[in-house]
């Protein structure tokens, strides 16, 4: 008798709500269905609601509440002494005496109180499955019995399943506010308790990132720095210098496909742009760290410059190439909004093509392709792969692209992969930079919007 | 013509023709500007490419070498019992080591005798068990069994050791060499397709490491995904397109959904270490949670396709159905839906090719431990193909820098097929009607 | 007689004109714009009635109101009354789908569904549980295609798609489908302007037959369609109901100058 058992029990139930909620239907016009004011298998749908919708409910809500209580009842059985420990050992205690309920192993000696709260634990869960199973299997019996005898031809069957349809929609749609205010939520909590341990003035201009913390509880302070400058400054270093290279290739190869290309060569060019689009980032990571980067440390040390093999440089380069497709293809979408008789009236003038670009259609689509721009920026400074397989882990307040630097994504990935508690202020440090990028992104993604919406009047 | 009519074919001054010629040629030049660029970026990907296809090529085949092992019945079931665990816990190393002295009857010293059994794979033994407790007939026998070579002989043998330097710089011993040559000339060596590396999971050895274990945790995460977040965000589009009022609360979804569309992916790890693993005590490492994190990733994707796929329907038919008396539920399930699904299936694709290659949000998660085992369900722990790629790029053996590339030759080739897959279902459900 | 011969032949021709449908103070509005100015309008039961007037002067959206239809605009709102029977179909109570199930639409543009001939006929009748049986369903198939006028046509094609027909056909299959839900009146919104000289004139014939059986009302921007196809023709102007009267003296001797004036052909 496990979860799995009674979900299938709930189905069961449900499908037989189906099947007789339509016969139902059927048998009461004696088979004249347009007499019915709702089809049959609305009729069965509308049984079928009634009997498995509380079984879900049994089904999500009782082993939360058995969670909370099962652990409860086991620790009045506790001897005193165990019980008057701090409540975070109280915690670990219960925690481990249900892993031994499961059959796991435990990191302490089980003696005979601890092997005994246990059994007891294991056979709390297995009366409380039972409970339920009964529980479901009645209260699905009593819906059927209730409202089977609503099944009448005029029934609104149908209206009262749309209904239910609806607030189901409804739910999936209030889904992406959830995972927002769940983003946010949980970035804030941690952080704030980041910030608890760490000042938010040290936090966001300190110049030193160091992130050592006490290893021992009782260590008393820690002696590492969490000054963030040094990471956005990398990260803005590695950012501009792929924005150097993405900017003019991603708009000069918009240009050049929109306004010049052959209808053959953009037929092969522009699907070659969206593979540059597609590889995954790891992929470019690996080629940066194996390929760029050894190659541009072995041409600066002919040319005699000191190029590090965690170079910023490499980093942002193959960035660059990663952004390229992105900023291309939303140039050309703005571009091609812009309307045909601009550039006839240039043309018309006596103006060459590249003059009609450059003194029309590019002031035209100024505000386009500056929010085109702003997102590839938002773009590179989210992203973490490639960062992490190609430039460095030591922070470094400097703008030589030939030095190695480290961002807020990579340090959030240092900080987290890895065992380390989850209350240390190194872990608590990874939200807290999580907190500063989705700031610093959505702050970018907002801009560009309304930079695209207030500008876009003046040309349509 | 006239003298007239062609005198007064364009006159202009010296000036103006000289101005009108640099004009043309800031024309060209900036026509070339262009053509250079998407070249450019062209050549990158070219390299891109032939750089993990060169790298990596080599790591779809493997050497195996040929030994005559004596299948000694006193050392694999002293016992004469034929028990299954009896016969596992048989030291088969030794099976090997001795095939190795008879060939080599010669190497004595025990530092040479080191280096000759690193010639063959630890994996050898686990072969030579796993033949043994299939068919139980082998014990007594002697038999020509291929085993896999070691890294080190597969390095010499797919040219990573260049053989001009000298022994000291090289890694590898003269001898070494001379013994790899030596069994070549008897024919003991043989080149084979690595099916290893698609079916075994990942390993300390190189030349016994696959994808085998990342490919069949990926395919279960991109399961728990897709059940997850199309459904969910098909349903939301639709409620969006066909049935929501304009008021506040649905621009403050549209808002959000945009929103979140453009957060970097990273942050939805987070997100997942912070609920999925702390507050809801799944199991790390396991798809399932990887599943729903990038299923939560995935979702403003699949969204926004479904919304465009769905508006995109005409609304004559919309007319058409209400005005017969389907209810808007019906419509919209009937007859929008139908006719939207290409683009909504197109949209969903091309959202899960993108989860397929992210690797950030699963390292939060913490899907970067060692997993030698191939997992069976989604809650076993185990990795994914862009995670296997990058924990291998860190590993310092050459043999590893081979099979990353060989895994990023796999993983491009089911992004191809997943990107060609939506392209075809485009391509064919365009306009049928 | 069977269930769906029954559901057919349940109206003949009326013995006597009574309004089938009535709208007493009609106004709509879009947003702030008021389209129509307090129509009082009378369909008569088996006649067809045309609905006839210059661009933008509000027939369809007053014929869009006699099914509902107006209700899928956000902005549009709708006050006075529309009665079927006698019975308000604006009344909170009732609901839309059994209104639409009784006053059925043809719409300019022949807009049939991306499924097969079969299908897009039995759609209607499926979803209200007219027909049921597969047997039923086929007889009410080929009911409204011979009542269409497309039987014939179609017959050894069933299966075949319903966008695959010419616009003629595709439209006299919009009418079919609106006929196999067996509703009492039909409503056509210009259903000819998209058609061929030919394809329009075999859909007038068809809406002559048609009358016998249900109510129309038709919108037209061709008086000589009015002309030849209702019995009864009201003349809209601006929003407002200009003129209503049998067709025959509507046409020879209106008593509004506007319709003179429209009918002569000064506007419009």
């Amino acid at each position: 008798m496990n979860i799995a058992l009674i979900a299938a029990v709930v189905l069961v139930l449900t499908g037989l709500g189906y099947v007789l909620g339509r016969r139902g239907a059927h048998s009461s016009v004696s088979g004249e269905v347009r007499v019915l004011h709702s089809l049959p298998s609305y009729h069965g749908l509308y049984l079928a609601l009634w009997v498995g919708l509380p079984g879900l409910a049994l089904l999500i809500v009782w082993p939360i509440v058995a969670g909370e209580l099962i652990p409860a009842m086991v620790a009045t059985t506790l001897p005193v002494e165990l019980r008057a420990q701090a409540p975070y050992l109280v915690d670990i205690l219960l925690s481990d005496i249900r892993n031994l309920a499961h059959g796991g192993i435990v990191g302490r000696e089980v003696d005979a109180v601890i092997q005994r709260a246990a059994d007891y634990h294991a056979s709390l869960e297995r009366l409380s499955r039972i409970w339920l199973a009964v529980a479901v299997v009645a209260i699905g019996a009593a819906s059927f019995l209730w409202r089977r005898h609503r099944i009448a031809p005029e029934l609104r069957a149908r209206n009262a399943v749309e209904r239910a349809a609806r607030v189901l929609l409804v739910a999936c749609s209030t889904i992406a506010v959830f995972i927002t205010l769940g983003i946010v939520l949980s970035l804030i909590f941690e952080a704030v308790r980041f910030f608890g341990l760490v000042p938010l003035g040290d936090f966001l201009f300190g110049l030193t990132w160091s992130p050592q913390t006490a290893i021992r509880t009782d260590q008393v302070g820690s002696s590492g720095a969490f000054g963030a400058v040094p990471l956005v400054a990398g990260t803005l270093l590695i950012t501009t210098i792929a924005m150097l290279i993405a900017a003019p290739v991603g708009l000069t190869s918009a240009i050049y496909m929109s306004e010049y290309a052959s209808p053959s060569l953009r037929r092969i060019a522009k699907p070659l742009m969206e593979v540059l689009a597609g590889i995954p980032t790891v992929v470019y990571g690996f080629f940066a760290a194996l390929t760029i980067a050894p190659f541009l440390r072995d041409t600066g040390s002919i040319v005699g410059l000191n190029v590090a093999s965690e170079s910023a440089l490499a980093a942002g380069l193959v960035m660059g190439i990663m952004i390229i497709p992105f900023v291309s293809s939303l140039s050309d979408d703005v571009m091609n909004a812009v309307p045909q008789s601009l550039r006839d009236g240039a043309l018309a003038l006596g103006a060459t093509r590249s003059e009609t670009i450059i003194q029309v259609v590019i002031p035209a689509a100024l505000p386009g392709i500056v929010g085109a721009v702003l997102l590839a920026v938002s773009r590179a400074i989210g992203e973490t792969m490639i960062v992490v397989m190609a430039a460095g882990l030591a922070a470094n307040l400097t703008a030589n692209p030939f030095a190695a630097v480290t961002t807020m994504t990579v340090q959030m990935v240092t900080l987290l992969v890895g065992d380390q508690e989850f209350d240390s202020a190194k872990t608590l440090a990874a939200f807290a930079l999580g907190l500063l990028l989705l700031t610093i992104t959505l702050g970018l993604n907002i801009l560009a919007l309304k930079i695209v919406q207030r500008y876009r009047e003046k040309y349509d | 013509m006239t003298e007239a009519a062609s005198g007064r074919a364009l006159i202009l001054s010296a000036g103006a023709r000289a101005r009108l010629r640099r004009r043309h040629a800031a024309e060209r030049r900036f026509r070339l500007y262009g053509l250079a660029a998407i070249l450019v970026a062209i050549a990158m990907l070219v390299l891109l490419l032939a750089s993990i296809v060169v790298r990596g090529h080599s790591a779809f085949f493997q050497t195996e070498i040929g030994l005559d092992i004596h299948f000694d019945a006193q050392l694999i079931d002293p016992g004469g019992t034929g028990a299954a665990d009896d016969i596992s816990r048989a030291d088969f190393a030794t099976l090997v080591r001795v095939a190795l002295m008879r060939r080599f009857a010669d190497v004595t010293e025990r530092r040479d005798v080191r280096r000759l059994l690193g010639v063959v794979s630890r994996g050898a033994s686990f072969d030579l068990r796993a033949m043994v407790l299939e068919d139980s007939t082998l014990i007594g026998t002697t038999r020509r069994v291929w085993v896999p070579a070691s890294d080190r002989v597969e390095s010499v043998r797919k040219g990573r050791v260049d053989r001009d330097i000298a022994e000291a710089d090289r890694g590898i011993s003269d001898r070494e060499i001379a013994w790899i040559d030596g069994l070549e000339a008897d024919g003991l060596v043989r080149t084979v397709f690595n099916w290893r590396f698609l079916a075994s999971g990942d390993s300390r050895e190189p030349e016994l490491a696959g994808v085998g274990g990342a490919m069949i945790g990926s395919f279960l995460t991109m399961l728990v995904t897709l059940l997850v977040a199309f459904p969910l965000g098909v349903c939301t589009a639709l409620y969006l397109q066909e049935f929501a009022p304009r008021n506040r609360w649905t621009d403050l979804i549209e808002v959000n959904i945009n929103n979140l569309a453009a957060v970097p992916s990273i942050v939805f790890g987070l997100l997942g270490l912070a609920v999925f693993l702390n507050v809801m005590e799944m199991p790390r490492s396991a798809p399932i949670v990887g599943g729903l994190t990038l299923a939560l990733m995935t979702l403003p994707t699949i969204i926004i396709a479904a919304r465009l796929a769905i508006g995109a329907v005409p609304p004559s038919l919309r007319e058409a159905a209400l005005a017969l008396g389907a209810s808007p539920l019906q419509t919209a399930i009937h007859h929008v839906l139908p006719v939207a699904m290409p683009g909504v299936l197109t949209g969903a694709i091309i959202g899960m090719a993108r989860a397929l290659g992210e690797t950030a949000p699963l390292l939060m998660i913490g899907m970067v431990a060692f997993i030698v085992d191939i997992p069976t369900s989604i809650s076993d722990p185990s990795t994914v193909l862009p995670v296997q790629i990058y924990i291998w790029a860190d590993s310092p053996e050459r043999g590893f820098a081979e099979k990353t590339s060989a895994a990023i030759i796999v993983l491009l080739l089911f992004l191809i097929a997943m990107n060609g897959l939506a392209i075809y279902l485009r391509g064919r459900f365009e306009r049928r009607w | 007689m069977s269930v769906v011969a029954e559901h057919f032949e349940a109206r003949g021709p009326a013995t006597e004109p009574s309004p089938k449908m009535e709208t007493r103070a009609l106004d709509v509005f879009y947003g702030a714009k008021q389209a129509l100015y307090s129509i009082d309008l009378s369909i008569r039961e088996n006649e067809v009635t045309a609905l006839i007037g210059p661009s933008g002067c509000g027939k369809s959206t007053y014929l869009r109101c006699l099914n509902r239809m107006n209700d899928t605009i956000p902005e549009c709102r709708v006050s006075g009354e529309v009665s079927l029977d006698g019975a308000n179909i604006y009344d909170i109570n009732v609901d839309v789908v059994e209104v639409r199930a009784r006053v059925g639409m043809v719409f300019q543009k022949p807009n049939p569904f991306p499924k097969s001939i079969y299908d897009n006929i039995a759609y209607g009748p499926r979803i209200h549980g007219v027909g049921w049986t597969r047997e039923q369903l086929d007889e009410i198939v080929q009911r409204s295609l011979v009542r269409a006028g497309l039987w014939e046509e179609v017959r050894d094609r069933l299966d075949e798609p319903g966008t695959g027909l010419s616009g003629g056909q595709q439209q006299r299959l919009c009418i079919a489908r609106a006929i196999a839900v067996n509703p009492e009146v039909i409503l056509m919104d210009e259903p000819c302007s998209a058609l061929d000289p030919i394809a329009t004139a075999r859909i007038e014939e068809l809406i002559d037959e048609l009358k016998v059986n249900y109510t129309i009302v038709i919108v037209t921007h061709s008086m000589q369609q009015a002309a030849r196809v209702s019995q009864r023709a009201a003349f809209f102007h601006l929003g407002v109901l200009v003129e209503c009267d049998d067709t025959p003296t509507m046409f020879t001797n209106p008593s509004d100058k506007r319709t003179q004036d429209y009918v002569t052909g000064r506007f419009g």
